[in-house]
C-alpha cells in the first residue's frame, strides 16, 4: 500500500475515504491498470482501422477493428467513471416546474386580458382575421396537396390489355400453343408493354397450361381457356404482390407475401388467406398462326381493393 | 466596452479568465453550473432511453456519410459497377448508387450495413425504454407531455425505418413499397387519391423514391430531431424521476452528477454502443440487397421478413380474416383497412393517450417522482404485459409460412393457430401477470432470516409483541445521500481551491 491512498484530502466533511466519494479506495492502481490496457488497445485497435482502411482490406475488418477500438475505449471511459470518480449518492433538491402563485396570477392575467379583452373587443376584425387564416390553410393546402400527383382517374381500373393483345414474356418473345407443357407456367405481358411500368406492376400475368383440350374455369367463360392455357392477373387482390408461386399438382397459385391461395380450375377462386376476391382473369384465344392472344382486357380492376371499386 | 475596465483575474487562473469572458457573452456560468451539477440515478434502466439516442447520433452520422453517394432516382441505366453478377443488368439509379456505395466506396459497405443495425437497435431501445417509463409509471404527471412526444419518436422511428428500407429499390423493398400502395389504396373514399397523389401516378410511379428521400433524410429527421431536443429539455427541466430507497423522496433526486461522473459513464456508453453496432456491422450481414437483385414489380422472393419492428403490421394482415365490404357500388377493402390501418391506429393511439386513460381509472391527480415497482401496480403491469403479448403475437404470426415450413405443419392449421393465439395468449397473459405480480408484492420478506418476535408482558397483564432490531449483517445496505460537495463559497476562496482537488483525486 502506498502512501498516496492513505492520504486523507479534506473537503468540506467528505474525505478520500469516504465511500460516497472512492468506491476502490482502497486499491484503485489496479482498475487504474485495466482502464489503461482497455484503451491502449482500443488505440491500437483504432491505427489498425486506418490501415484497413488504408491497404482496402476486407469490409469485415474494417468494423471489426472499428468496433473493436470503440469497445474497448468506451470500456475504458465508462469504467472509469463507475470505478474510479467519486461513488456517490449524491442529493439534489428538486425544484418546483410550477410557478409561484402571482406569477401564475400574472400570466393568467395577460392571457386573458390582453387576448380575450383586447381582441375580443374588435369581435368583427377578430372574425375576420380568424376566417383568414382558415381560408388560407385551406388555400395552401391545394398546391402542397393537389400538385403532389394526378388524380386515379382509370388508372387502377385499367390494363394495357387489349381485344388481340399477344401474350409475350419479359424477353418480348410470343407464346404459341406449343410453347408450354400442361403444368407449365409464364408470366406474360400484352405486346409493348413488357419493358414499361406499368406493364410490369398492371399488367402482369401468368399463363398456365392446365390441359391439352380447352379449359373451362366458371360458366360464362367457356370460350376463356383455348388448349388448356388459363391466364389470371399476377397482381395478388390482397396486397398487390405478384402471385408467383404455383403448386403444380394442387393448381393453386401461392402469394409468397401472405399466403393467399387462389385455384386456378376454379376462376382464381381465394381458397386460403386473406385475399377476399378472386385473381381476374384473362380470356384467351388461339389465332390462326398458333399464337395465343387475349380476347380483351380484364373485366374487373386488377391488384387491391379501393373505394372507386364497384 | 473596453477590456481596461476588467482590473481583477479570475482566482482560477487564465482558464477562469477564458470561462469568465465566456459568461459575459453568453451567461454560461450559472446554467452550466447547474448543469453540471444535475444528478442522474444510477440504475441500469435509465441507460435504456441512452441507447436510442446514442443510436439515433449513429444514425445521423452514417445516414449523412449515405447520402453522399446515394442517388435518389427511378431512372433505368445499365448496371457497370464492381458486382458481377449484375453487369448489365437494366436498374434503377437507387439500384445502382447503393449497390456502388457497398463495394466501389471504401467503408461503405460497413457504414450502409451500421446503419441499418443502429436503426434496428434504435427502436428495440426506444421500445425496451418505452416498457420501462411504461412499468414504472414515469409518464404519470406531470411528464404526461414527454411521454407523449416519447410515442410520437416511436411512430416516427417505425416510419422512417421503413422509408430508408425502401430507398435502395431492390426487390423486396419495392415489393413492401407495392404494400404501402395497396395500404393506401385501401383508406376508405380517399384511398386512391392518397395513393396515386403520393406514387405520381398509379405503382410504381415516377416520383416515390426521390421523395421518400426527402422524408427519409430530411422532414422526419427534422421533426425527430426537435423532438429529441424537447424530450431531453423535459427531462432536465423536471428533473429524473427515481426508484424509492433510502432517502429518496418526491423532492429530490439521489444518484451521481453530471460532471464528471455521469459525463464519463455517458461518453463510454456512446463509444460502446458505436461500437457493437460497428462490430455487428463488420461481423453480421444485414439486407445484402445485391442478393436481392433490383425491383421488378412481377418478381418477388420467397420468406422474406421485412424489419423486426415492421413485423407485428405484417403479422396481423397475414391473419386476418378475407373480409370485404362492397355492396353499394363502391368497395371497402376491409381485409386490408382493418388490419394496416385501424389495428395500428388503435394500439398508437392507447399508447399515446395511456397517461390520460390510467388517469382517468386511478382519479390519480398528483405529481409523481418517485416510481413504482412494477408489481405494486397489478393491473397497469397486467395491461401492458398483455398488450406486448398481443404485439409480440402479432409478430410472431408475421412468419407464419417460415414456422409451417419448419414444423412441417399446413400452413391452414398454422394461420388458425395463431389466430387463436393472437387473442388467447394476451387473454392468459392478463390474470396470470395480475397474480404474478400480487404475490410479488409479498417477495419483499422472502429469503431474509426471520426476525425474533419478542413477546413482553405489561404490568396490567397485556401482553405486546414487537420484532426484534435487525440482526447485525441483516437488511438492506445502501449508502445514505450526500449532498453535492458545494466545493465553492465565494467569499472563501481559500476553501474553493481545496474543492477542486476532488476531481483530479
Amino acid at each position: 500500500m502506498s502512501a498516496e491512498q492513505h492520504t486523507p484530502v479534506s473537503i468540506t466533511s467528505v474525505s478520500i475515504d469516504d465511500p460516497h466519494m472512492q468506491p476502490l479506495a482502497r486499491n484503485p492502481r489496479r482498475m487504474e491498470q485495466t482502464i489503461a490496457t482497455a484503451m491502449f488497445f482500443g488505440l491500437l485497435s483504432f491505427v489498425l482501422f486506418g490501415v484497413a482502411y488504408w491497404m482496402n482490406w476486407a469490409p469485415w475488418s474494417l468494423g471489426v477493428t472499428l468496433g473493436l477500438g470503440m469497445v474497448l475505449l468506451g470500456f475504458g471511459v465508462t469504467a472509469w467513471g463507475k470505478y474510479l470518480m467519486p461513488k456517490g449518492p449524491f442529493v439534489e433538491e428538486r425544484h418546483e416546474v410550477a410557478s409561484t402563485e402571482e406569477q401564475r396570477d400574472s400570466f393568467a392575467a395577460a392571457v386573458i386580458q390582453r387576448n380575450l379583452g383586447i381582441l375580443g373587443r374588435r369581435k368583427v376584425l377578430g372574425g375576420l382575421a380568424g376566417a383568414g387564416l382558415g381560408v388560407f390553410g385551406i388555400v395552401a393546402a391545394f398546391p402542397l396537396i393537389r400538385s403532389l400527383g394526378p388524380l386515379p382517374k382509370n388508372s387502377l381500373k385499367t390494363t394495357d390489355w387489349k381485344a388481340g393483345s399477344y401474350l409475350v414474356d419479359s424477353t418480348g418473345r410470343a407464346v404459341k400453343v406449343g410453347d408450354v407443357a400442361v403444368g407449365g407456367i409464364v408470366t406474360v405481358f400484352p405486346m409493348g408493354f413488357e419493358d414499361t411500368d406499368n406493364g410490369q406492376a398492371v399488367d402482369q400475368t401468368v399463363l398456365i397450361r392446365l390441359a391439352t383440350a380447352d379449359v373451362v374455369t366458371l360458366a360464362g367463360r367457356e370460350s376463356w381457356g383455348p388448349s388448356g392455357y388459363v391466364a389470371y392477373s399476377k397482381v395478388c387482390p390482397h396486397l398487390g404482390c405478384p402471385v408467383g408461386l404455383y403448386e403444380q399438382q394442387l393448381e393453386v397459385l401461392v402469394c409468397p407475401c401472405h399466403q393467399s391461395m387462389f385455384t386456378v380450375s376454379n376462376g382464381g377462386y381465394p381458397t386460403f388467406g386473406p385475399a377476399p376476391r378472386p385473381l381476374p382473369q384473362l380470356p384467351l384465344y388461339v389465332d390462326g398462326r398458333g399464337y395465343i392472344r387475349s380476347q380483351g382486357g380484364y373485366n374487373q380492376p386488377v391488384g387491391a381493393g379501393f373505394w372507386e371499386r364497384s | 466596452m473596453s477590456s481596461k475596465t476588467k482590473t481583477s483575474v479570475s482566482k482560477y487562473g487564465p482558464l477562469g479568465d477564458k470561462l469568465n469572458d465566456l459568461d459575459d457573452r453568453l451567461g454560461v456560468a450559472r446554467g452550466g453550473r447547474t448543469l453540471m451539477d444535475k444528478i442522474f440515478p444510477d440504475h441500469w434502466s435509465f441507460m435504456l432511453g441512452e441507447i436510442a439516442l446514442y443510436s439515433f447520433m449513429i444514425l445521423l452520422a452514417t445516414g449523412i456519410f449515405l447520402t453522399l453517394y446515394y442517388v435518389p432516382s427511378q431512372t433505368l441505366v445499365t448496371y457497370h459497377g464492381s458486382y458481377l453478377p449484375l453487369r448489365g443488368v437494366r436498374v434503377s439509379q437507387a439500384f445502382a448508387s447503393s449497390v456502388d456505395l457497398s463495394f466501389s466506396v471504401r467503408a461503405g459497405l460497413m457504414m450502409r450495413q451500421m446503419h441499418h443495425w443502429a436503426c434496428d437497435i434504435f427502436v428495440g431501445a426506444i421500445v425496451v425504454h418505452m416498457a420501462r417509463v411504461f412499468f414504472t409509471g414515469a409518464f404519470r404527471k406531470p411528464r404526461e407531455t414527454n411521454w407523449l412526444i416519447g410515442t410520437l419518436l416511436l411512430i416516427l422511428s417505425i416510419a422512417n425505418g421503413f422509408l430508408g428500407y425502401s430507398l435502395p429499390d431492390d426487390l423486396v423493398s419495392g415489393t413492401g413499397l407495392r404494400i404501402a400502395f395497396s395500404i393506401l389504396e385501401s383508406i376508405p373514399v380517399i384511398g386512391s387519391y392518397a395513393a396515386t397523389m403520393l406514387f405520381g401516378g398509379n405503382f410504381p410511379g415516377t416520383m416515390v423514391i426521390s421523395r421518400f428521400f426527402t422524408l427519409h433524410v430530411l422532414l422526419i429527421p427534422a421533426i425527430m430531431v426537435g423532438l429529441v431536443t424537447a424530450h431531453l429539455v423535459l427531462l432536465v427541466t423536471q428533473k429524473h424521476t427515481q426508484f424509492k430507497g433510502k432517502g429518496r423522496t418526491e423532492k429530490n433526486v439521489v444518484g451521481a452528477p453530471m460532471m464528471p461522473i455521469f459525463a464519463a459513464k455517458a461518453t463510454g456508453f456512446i463509444f460502446l454502443v458505436s461500437g457493437v453496432t460497428a462490430l455487428l456491422a463488420g461481423l453480421a450481414q444485414i439486407n445484402p440487397i445485391w442478393q436481392f437483385g433490383p425491383y421488378e414489380a412481377s418478381k418477388i422472393s420467397y420468406a422474406v421478413q421485412p424489419d423486426w419492428y415492421m413485423g407485428w403490421l405484417d403479422g396481423v394482415l397475414r391473419i386476418w380474416p378475407a373480409w370485404q365490404f362492397s355492396n353499394f357500388g363502391h368497395t371497402i377493402p376491409l381485409e386490408v383497412f382493418l388490419p394496416a390501418v385501424v389495428v395500428p391506429g388503435i394500439v398508437f393511439t392507447i399508447a399515446q393517450l395511456w397517461p390520460a386513460i390510467e388517469a382517468k381509472f386511478t382519479k390519480d391527480t398528483a405529481m409523481h417522482n418517485l416510481l413504482d415497482r412494477p408489481r405494486d401496480r397489478p393491473k397497469r403491469t397486467a395491461f401492458g404485459v398483455g398488450m406486448l403479448a398481443f404485439l409480440f403475437m402479432l409478430f410472431v404470426a408475421s412468419s407464419t409460412d417460415v414456422l409451417a415450413n419448419y414444423f412441417h405443419i399446413s400452413l391452414n392449421s398454422m394461420l388458425w393457430l395463431m389466430r387463436v393465439l393472437v387473442i388467447l395468449v394476451p387473454l392468459i397473459s392478463y390474470p396470470v401477470t395480475l397474480t404474478l405480480c400480487k404475490e410479488l408484492q409479498r417477495a419483499g420478506d422472502a429469503g431474509k432470516r426471520r426476525r425474533p418476535n419478542i413477546v413482553t408482558r405489561s404490568a396490567e397483564g397485556a401482553y405486546h409483541t414487537v420484532p426484534a432490531d435487525l440482526r447485525p449483517g441483516d437488511g438492506h445496505h445502501e449508502l445514505a445521500a450526500e449532498p453535492l460537495p458545494t466545493f465553492i463559497k465565494l467569499d472563501d476562496a481559500e476553501e474553493a481551491t481545496a474543492g477542486t482537488r476532488m476531481i483530479t483525486r
